[in-house]
């Protein structure tokens, strides 16, 4: 409860809302749903309200709470000391609500999936490895695990990253291997969630398996497992050397381990919040862009600690509470980029994939837009390259 | 009948944009003072004029109190309702619709913040800016101009309201009109030379219509800000500081503001000088005639330029200054209210004086004022502001008395508390002209003869 | 009680008079300087008192050692002269007015930052690895009231501050500020203060660091734009060639360096004297455009703080010295766009 212990120091100044550097709402419940009690300091006035007793818990309060994506752009923008703790809050309000049993059922799904099937869908385990035909199963001794995540292994149009990605390592002769069916779901949503539980036990299994198998170096495709591993790991005293793909791209394009080769492309990179804003990385994806000849990257009106969440965070891309309407913020990001007289948006986590795919075909620009990952542009222009 | 009404609500707006939930009626219910709890019966987001022309001929019907709200920022509790009924939050009116960079003014929907505005000139027009307050950058555009509002622009050019063009006004029975040259002319650049309407809804809290559309005038925006503060420890020097630094007509803002924490600014008044210009010379040309209008205090060693480190200035150069809004966290308690009053410059002595004795007779812990320089030294915007802990009732009521005590002390100067809240605008009217109080509620009763606009606000009894 | 050790009487034998005579503000000549000396010690008006503008150089220039601007200070301090507004003064002594803050026990290396909040970015390198540090009100070394004529408050502060360093356990300081080093030597010295810890100035820190570290020539050439407090201590000076030497970097020769150094000039802004700051800032950074500096070295961050931007706008990129250090070993200062 303890970062609850401060929510009564929010003074819904509404700076949370906003960056300075664009005139558009950056907080994707408020930008969708318009009122107060969905932003950020709306949520927490109400969190307040209801852990005192004033306000009753209801359906609507639930949505509320779950509508946020944990993007952080309100602790990057909010002018008080506390700010660190504003998504904390949020989570710690999540727990007290799973605890009584009052999670939306949409969460509680995606808890009970996740639990019983190691995915949010409840598909089966056996298919979690189906995309991985063909890619070496790690083995001790392998010097990097490639750790893809529940998106990437089971949604088809974010298997795509995994495999692309597969192939840029197997082309960089990188010593590295996948876990297929083994793998576990990092956890991060879980605990983004509020079931401490169960990101727990999930982590602890990691952990485990990790060191049972000698893992030393884990790359990670998904931004929100690089954040678990890297953030929340730690706090179980499971501390894992873990890099993002983007990352290790860009070293192996410098150490010339991969060529890229030409390729005429406009191109406009999409931060995503558990890379960019959670952890600092902005640049590393940009490089690996821009190391790519005849690639001409643009910038959206909002970039790097500015860019705008694509909606699919806290577990959101299942529960989609800030899905639909021409108002969603993966609609509004599509829209953006679409501005930037790109041709491609590129993204480096496979949730901001489903969104702004999903997106696109809401804003009917297929043919006018595309998304693709960071690995499938540089396999492609490996590819172009070769021949 | 409330299904009724919320029926009807849904079919002008859409089901997404009508709330009469337990949630959003206790968020709208408060504002980030002490103002509240006061329950809205729903609350509407609408998206265009037709919208709220439609919501307020509703509520004109069936006799239901309307409130406007921008981003309820004003801290005096005027975007809750007093008497229940539908509060319009106007932020879902967020097009700018035109700026014309010659004439430079730019036509905003009422719910256009200022951080939007902002980031939209510096990005499409450059060379042109608005006067900014220190709300946080989510206030918007019209509610600062609408209460007569200030900015970093007001010494140089007054009260915000005076900066407005013209308006597009949604009128208590729902019929809609427009005010200043855009009445008669297709463009929105002048309120003079027509009988003023746009008077009847500026300073009147929204009570004598809801405005929709506003043109408001935009500035010079030059390349380089700076700034200098200067130091007295003795408060009846600040008029004539202010008098001669006025007199250059070479500065952007002025204020002075005091605090005795840290330590650094105890018993002292500091006076922020903002310069502009295009190039170093112009800086330091504006920068020496300041100074050298202050030269005999300097001689005198009664004042002086204080040294500002980079820290400082980045604080004080921001636009807006978060500081301000941070003084909410002085009790780690989420919460700050201020009166704001319009002084005459000499009186700042006796307000900086008395203020802090209500401070401290209010156990308050602590003081911070910050008054603004309106024209050329025409008037001050003094504020005197009281942190609170809104999770301590009894931090929240002392906060509330001291407020109170504040908009007396207000009038005794001479002065006039500013977007009043309703103890602040009955204090005014048991002072005003008897005529004049007359006439305000005439033309108040003309306009809203049912008594729906905002009600509870310059009510005459 | 702390007194100042000064010997009226060396002063009325001097012939040369170097403390006026090659004053850069005063500029008196030989006579003039004995009359306004001679005025002094009979207690009678001097122009002297009026006119220093507290740049602390006559300190270096006084052969004798005979301390001539701690002197003055005194002076001014018992004639009630203000050499800055009130208000500005009254901040001053408000700004580092104790506020209870406890010493704690520390480790070697020690480093004092005195109280510059702002700077703790200069620390982030591995220069810096490995050093434990203290700063805030309780260590601030009060030397800056010498520009204010009130070395009473000095006095009365300096022994509390003493006794706040002694008590983080160590025998030998670090100060990154060299007004610090100042302090706890010459001045300590020349009012009889006793000093229980060594103080070791941030230069000999940064040249021992660097020979431990791989170091690479940098090929700059930098204007260094010595501080008033180090006309107090020159005998230190060597440290900043031994370190620009050993870290290939050429110190221009130029008009306004070593004992000729010019203040910053923010000392005389607070003073009020506008046209004299604006005048010696000029002629400063003019001289370093015109003897090729690519870099301005600062040793004191007030210095830094007040014509960073100004060098900079002639195309000349200010650094602190420890920030030149990081450079050598490969790092980029924090805000470094070089």
């Amino acid at each position: 409860m303890q970062p609850l212990a401060d929510i009564h120091r929010c003074f819904r100044c509404g700076y949370c809302k906003f960056t300075a550097s664009s005139p558009s709402i950056n907080c994707p419940p408020y930008l969708k749903y318009r009122f107060e009690s969905y932003s950020s300091g709306g949520r927490l006035w109400l969190i307040r309200a209801w852990l005192s007793g004033e306000l009753s818990w209801s359906q609507r309060l639930a949505e509320i709470l779950y509508s946020c994506s944990l993007c952080r752009n309100c602790v990057e923008q909010c002018p008080f000391k506390f700010r660190e703790e504003l998504m904390d809050m949020v989570v710690a309000a999540r727990r007290e609500a799973i605890e009584r049993g009052l999670a939306p059922s949409k969460v509680k799904e995606f808890l009970e999936n996740l639990y019983k099937y190691g995915n949010p869908w409840g598909l089966a385990r056996e298919k979690r490895g189906a995309w991985a035909e063909g890619v070496k199963r790690y083995e001790h001794g392998d010097e990097y695990l490639l750790h893809v995540g529940c998106v990437a292994s089971y949604e088809e149009c974010a298997q795509r990253m995994a495999k692309s990605l597969a192939k840029l390592l197997e082309a960089a002769k990188l010593p590295f291997g996948v876990l297929g069916e083994l793998e576990i779901c990092d956890g991060n949503e879980a605990y983004m969630m509020g079931e401490e539980g169960l990101f727990e036990l999930l982590a602890e299994n990691n952990i485990k398996m990790f060191r049972e198998l000698g893992v030393e170096k884990v790359v990670a495709l998904s931004p929100h497992a690089y954040n678990a591993f890297k953030n929340l790991y730690p706090k179980l005293s499971g501390s894992i050397n873990v890099i993002h793909y983007t990352q290790l791209l860009d070293q192996l394009i410098a150490e010339g381990s991969l060529k890229p080769g030409r390729l005429e492309v406009k191109v406009t990179y999409h931060d995503p919040c558990f890379l960019g804003r959670h952890n600092g990385i902005y640049e590393e994806p940009r490089r690996v862009l821009e190391s790519i000849p005849g690639l001409k990257l643009v910038e959206m009106e909002r970039c790097r600690e500015d860019a705008l969440c694509c909606g699919g965070g806290g577990g959101n891309f299942y529960i989609d509470l800030l899905g639909g309407g021409p108002n969603s913020p993966a609609r509004v990001r599509v829209r953006e980029a679409l501005a930037t007289g790109a041709e491609v948006i590129a993204v480096a986590c496979p949730v901001c994939l489903i969104m702004l795919e999903d997106a696109l075909k809401a804003e009917e620009l297929e043919g006018r837009l595309e998304v693709k990952d960071v690995s499938e542009i540089l396999l492609e222009s490996l590819k172009a390259g070769a021949t | 009948m409330k299904d009724r009404i919320y029926k009807a609500l849904v079919e002008i707006v859409g089901e997404e944009y009508v709330s009469a939930n337990p949630e959003e009626l206790y968020i709208y219910s408060y504002d980030p003072g002490v103002a509240g709890p006061r329950r809205p019966d729903y609350v509407v987001l609408p998206k265009t004029t037709e919208e709220v022309q439609r919501i307020v001929k509703l509520a004109y019907e069936e006799g239901i109190p309307v409130v406007p709200m921008g981003a309820g920022l004003t801290l005096t509790g005027l975007t809750v309702p007093l008497k229940g009924g539908i509060v319009v939050d106007l932020r879902r009116m967020d097009q700018i619709l035109e700026v014309n960079e010659r004439a430079r003014y730019a036509i905003i929907e009422a719910g256009v913040t200022h951080g939007q505005l902002k980031a939209y000139l510096e990005r499409h027009h450059p060379r042109l800016k608005h006067s900014l307050p220190d709300a946080p950058p989510s206030a918007t555009v019209a509610g600062n101009a609408l209460i007569h509002g200030q900015g970093r622009l007001s010494q140089q050019y007054g009260f915000t309201s005076d900066m407005i063009n013209g308006l597009e006004v949604v009128l208590p029975n729902g019929e809609v009109c427009r005010l200043g040259s855009c009445a008669v002319s297709p463009y929105w650049f002048s309120r003079a030379p027509l009988p003023d309407l746009v008077g009847l809804f500026v300073g009147w809290l929204g009570t004598t219509g809801i405005v929709t559309k506003l043109s408001i005038k935009l500035y010079p925006r030059k390349k380089f800000r700076d700034v200098e503060v200067f130091v007295t420890e003795d408060p009846e020097l600040v008029p004539e500081v202010v008098y001669r630094v006025t007199y250059t007509e070479m500065v952007e803002d002025v204020d002075i503001w005091a605090q005795p924490y840290p330590p650094i600014y105890a018993g002292l008044q500091h006076t922020s000088i903002y310069l502009t210009g295009d190039s170093d010379e112009e800086l330091e040309f504006k920068r020496r005639m300041v100074w050298d209008a202050l030269k005999d205090i300097i001689d005198r060693r009664e004042g002086g330029f204080m040294m500002l480190t980079p820290d400082m200035k980045a604080t004080l150069l921001a636009t807006p200054q978060p500081s301000v809004a941070r003084i909410a966290d002085v009790k780690k308690g989420g919460g700050f209210s201020y009166v704001g009053a319009i002084i005459p410059v000499d009186r700042f002595p006796e307000a900086y004086r008395r203020g802090i004795k209500i401070s401290e007779r209010h156990g308050i812990g602590t003081y911070s004022f910050m008054a603004r320089v309106v024209g050329r030294g025409h008037a001050l915007m003094f504020a005197w502001s009281y942190p609170f802990n809104r999770a301590d009732p009894d931090s929240v009521e002392r906060a509330r008395r001291a407020l109170d005590e504040t908009d007396e002390l207000a009038l005794e100067l001479g002065g006039i508390p500013w977007k009043p809240g309703v103890y602040g605008q009955r204090l005014i009217m048991e002072r005003m002209d008897s005529t004049a109080l007359r006439l305000l509620r005439e033309v108040k009763r003309l306009l809203d003869p049912k008594g729906i606009m905002n009600p509870g606000n310059w009510e005459v009894s | 009680m702390l007194e100042l050790k000064h010997d009226l009487s060396k002063c009325l034998i001097c012939d040369t008079y170097d403390c006026l005579t090659r004053c850069q503000y005063l500029k008196l000549d030989v006579e003039s300087a004995r009359a306004e000396i001679e005025r002094l010690a009979k207690g009678s008006w001097s122009r002297v008192l009026e006119d220093c503008v507290t740049c602390y150089a006559c300190e270096e220039y006084c052969k004798k050692g005979n301390h001539p601007f701690y002197f003055i200070v005194e002076e001014q301090e018992r004639r009630g002269i203000l050499t800055a507004p009130k208000p500005i003064v009254r901040q001053w002594i408000q700004l580092a007015e104790p506020l209870g803050e406890k010493p704690r026990k520390a480790r070697k290396p020690l480093l004092s930052m005195c109280f510059f909040p702002g700077l703790e970015h200069v620390l982030e390198s591995r220069l810096f690895e490995g050093v434990d540090v203290i700063m805030g009100r309780h260590v601030f070394c009060n030397l800056v009231y010498l520009h204010f004529a009130k070395p009473s408050l000095i006095k009365e502060r300096l022994p509390k501050v003493v006794e706040a360093i002694a008590q983080h356990g160590v025998d030998e300081v670090v100060f990154y500020h060299d007004e610090c080093y100042s302090t706890f030597t010459h001045y300590a010295k020349a009012i009889g203060l006793e000093v229980p810890f060594k103080p070791i100035h941030l230069f000999e820190f940064l040249y021992r660091r660097l020979r431990e570290l791989e170091v690479k020539p940098l090929g700059l050439k930098v204007a260094y734009q010595r501080p008033c407090s180090s006309r107090l201590t020159p005998e230190k000076e060597h440290w900043v060639d031994d370190i620009f030497n050993l870290i290939g970097v050429e110190r221009v020769e130029r008009e306004y360096d070593r004992e000729n150094a010019l203040c910053c000039g923010s000392i005389f802004k607070l003073q009020g004297r506008y046209d004299l700051a604006v005048d010696v800032q000029r002629r400063n950074i003019e001289d370093m455009v015109k003897h090729g500096a690519e870099v301005c070295v600062f040793n004191c961050p007030n210095c830094y703080w007040t014509l960073s931007e100004l060098v900079a706008k002639r195309g000349i990129k200010p650094l602190l010295m420890s920030q030149l250090c990081q450079l050598a070993i490969g790092e980029r200062p924090k805000g470094w766009t070089g």
